[in-house]
């Protein structure tokens, strides 16, 4: 699979990433590469089998719907970059 | 007096406990040893002298009223995937910048709980992304192994190769390490050591910086068999903060070594003699198959008709969960934040400089995959592909206990010599990362050496939660191979 310059910067608008014009001839050869390479999964025939969920077969547990922590609004904003009164800070979103 | 950091893991613990030594001096000889060091090799990211010697003073007390854990008072390195407490954590990452947890993860607080000792945080490709140690925001780790007559700096292997080159170079008596897809086996068959990743949901994963959920997995990397049994007993438990951690006593590991291999049933898989794969590696495996039978396990080809497409469907599957974990990097809730001129430039200009090249690469890898119209195509299908791979071994199961294979397709590389080419470097894990994708037990444990003098492993891949019938095997090629140390101390 040949992903072209749009596609490049669709990704990197997806995943949130900036990329300098410079990157871009770069990742499209990249990426398009290792989508090729994974291109071999088409010879296998895959018809009715189940996608994989889980490795090991066991049955996820429940646990009682309890709090088991909590009041630690210290330690959830202690390693923020910026923080106002337990509150994360970010730029403006809404006008 | 000898040098205490020559021990073995297991002889350390043994003088321990006669009082030969004690604690504070054992682990005041690893840290001389890591300051001596580190600056050739970089093993570590981040020493902590002072933990450790609080620790072994703790540890030496505890000793003496009588209360002994089962790693009492024994310096280990700590890969900087584990969250530690207090103590900076970053996966090598700059997007984690100066990150200290409040929390400790269940593995590490499963070894302070057993008496051990924390030296410091080792190394490792950023996010354990790599097979190089190359990718690493502290730059890469040394090997202490050199090819015979040259100076070249040579690669630990990776992810864990802080761990795998620490271990090596005697700058602590084991370490911690992870396993996605190669990252524990690769980096110890390279350097001489012993590496096991347990089943995936034998260790719990809470607390450890996540790459991949449903590969990701903890282990230790050893100078011994008996070390790696030993350090893995600790490590191991159910953890009903990790919902795939499993719920089955941890057998005692060093119990298993020594059993005899009479009748075991070894397999041997076609599809792994690789085209342009070393005479030397062969070569290796044919030994590893002589010194098993002559122990008197017999020996069976098997098929495992898949095998070509683990890897492809790896670099899917992993990417893709990466995407997902790694979408946690906002610079909002911690670590780097870039200001930007909006909410989303904060973000794109944080990830931008947060993420190193090959994280940036996979986590475009994966959005891709898991973007709208090629779920199906790309991520359901390399699932169906790793049901396919999981049957393989499941059908080789009924006739044999235990499969044998090379753990990497050559030997130790240099550096800048495979970090040009992504596939090339995705193309050493192939022989390991089948075992991830059916959620094995893997071991790799040091067979000999290459033309040029540098080391080769042998991998062990068992059962789910035979972790057991790896340790016994792996002593028997121990004891028929010895043990690998580095010739030369040159880097300290």
């Amino acid at each position: 699979m040949h992903v072209d310059e749009a596609t490049v910067r669709r990704i990197a608008r997806l995943a949130r990433i900036k990329i300098a014009d410079s990157e871009v001839a770069g990742l499209e050869k990249e990426l398009s590469g290792i989508l090729t390479w994974v291109e071999q999964l088409n010879e296998v025939d895959v018809a009715g089998v189940e996608p994989m969920t889980r490795v090991v077969d066991v049955t996820l547990k429940q646990r009682k719907d309890e709090v088991t922590d909590g009041q630690i609004a210290d330690d959830v904003v202690r390693n923020a970059p910026l923080t106002e009164d337990h509150f994360f800070v970010v730029p403006k979103v809404v006008e | 007096m000898t040098d205490l950091t020559n021990l073995t893991l297991a002889e350390a613990r043994d003088r321990l406990a006669k009082k030969d030594i004690s604690s504070a001096e054992l682990t005041e000889a690893f840290i001389r040893a890591i300051e001596a060091a580190n600056a050739n090799l970089n093993a570590y990211v981040l020493t902590t002298p002072d933990v450790a010697r609080a620790q072994a003073k703790a540890s030496d007390e505890r000793r003496a009223k009588g209360t002994v854990g089962a790693l009492e008072g024994l310096p280990l390195g700590i890969k900087d995937l584990f969250c530690t407490k207090g103590v900076r954590t970053t996966a090598c990452s700059r997007i984690l910048d100066d990150f200290k947890p409040t929390y400790e993860s269940t593995v590490t607080a499963n070894l302070w709980s057993a008496g051990a000792v924390m030296l410091g945080k080792l190394n490792n490709d950023e996010f354990a992304m790599g097979s190089s140690n190359e990718t690493s925001a502290f730059g890469p780790v040394t090997s202490p192994w050199r090819r015979r007559g040259s100076n070249a700096q040579l690669v630990p292997g990776g992810s864990s190769g802080g761990s795998s080159a620490a271990v090596a170079a005697n700058l602590c008596l084991a370490a911690t390490a992870t396993d996605t897809g190669g990252s524990i086996r690769q980096p110890a068959a390279l350097t001489g050591t012993v590496g096991i990743k347990p089943t995936y949901g034998r260790c719990s994963r809470w607390g450890i910086v996540a790459f991949a959920s449903s590969l990701d997995q903890a282990g230790p990397i050893a100078r011994t068999v008996r070390d790696a049994a030993i350090m893995l007993k600790a490590m191991a438990s159910h953890d009903p903060k990790d919902s795939t951690s499993v719920d089955a006593p941890v057998p005692d590991y060093e119990a298993a070594i020594g059993r005899s291999v009479k009748g075991l049933r070894v397999g041997v898989p076609k599809e792994y003699r690789v085209d342009g794969m070393a005479k030397e590696i062969e070569d290796l495996w044919a030994e590893g198959i002589r010194w098993l039978k002559a122990a008197g396990a017999t020996i069976h080809e098997i098929s495992l008709p898949h095998t070509k497409y683990a890897l492809p469907a790896y670099y899917i599957v992993a990417p893709a969960e990466a995407s997902s974990n790694l979408a946690r990097y906002d610079g909002v809730r911690y670590g780097l934040r870039v200001p930007g001129k909006d909410l989303v430039d904060t973000y794109e200009q944080t990830r931008a400089q947060g993420f190193g090249k090959e994280t940036r690469r996979r986590v475009m890898i994966g959005t891709y995959v898991l973007s709208a119209g090629y779920y199906d195509a790309y991520y359901l299908k390399a699932q169906k592909v790793r049901t396919l791979i999981k049957r393989d071994f499941d059908e080789a199961w009924n006739s044999v206990d235990v499969v044998l294979t090379p753990t990497t397709p050559s030997p130790a590389f240099a550096f800048g010599e495979k970090s040009g080419d992504p596939i090339a470097m995705y193309l050493e894990d192939i022989f390991t990362v089948t075992v991830n994708m059916a959620g094995l037990p893997g071991l790799s444990v040091p067979a000999g050496l290459s033309s040029q003098g540098t080391p080769l492993g042998l991998q062990l891949i068992g059962k789910p939660f035979d972790e057991e019938t790896l340790f016994r095997t792996a002593q028997v090629i121990e004891d028929a191979a010895g043990r690998f140390a580095p010739p030369e101390r040159w880097w300290a």
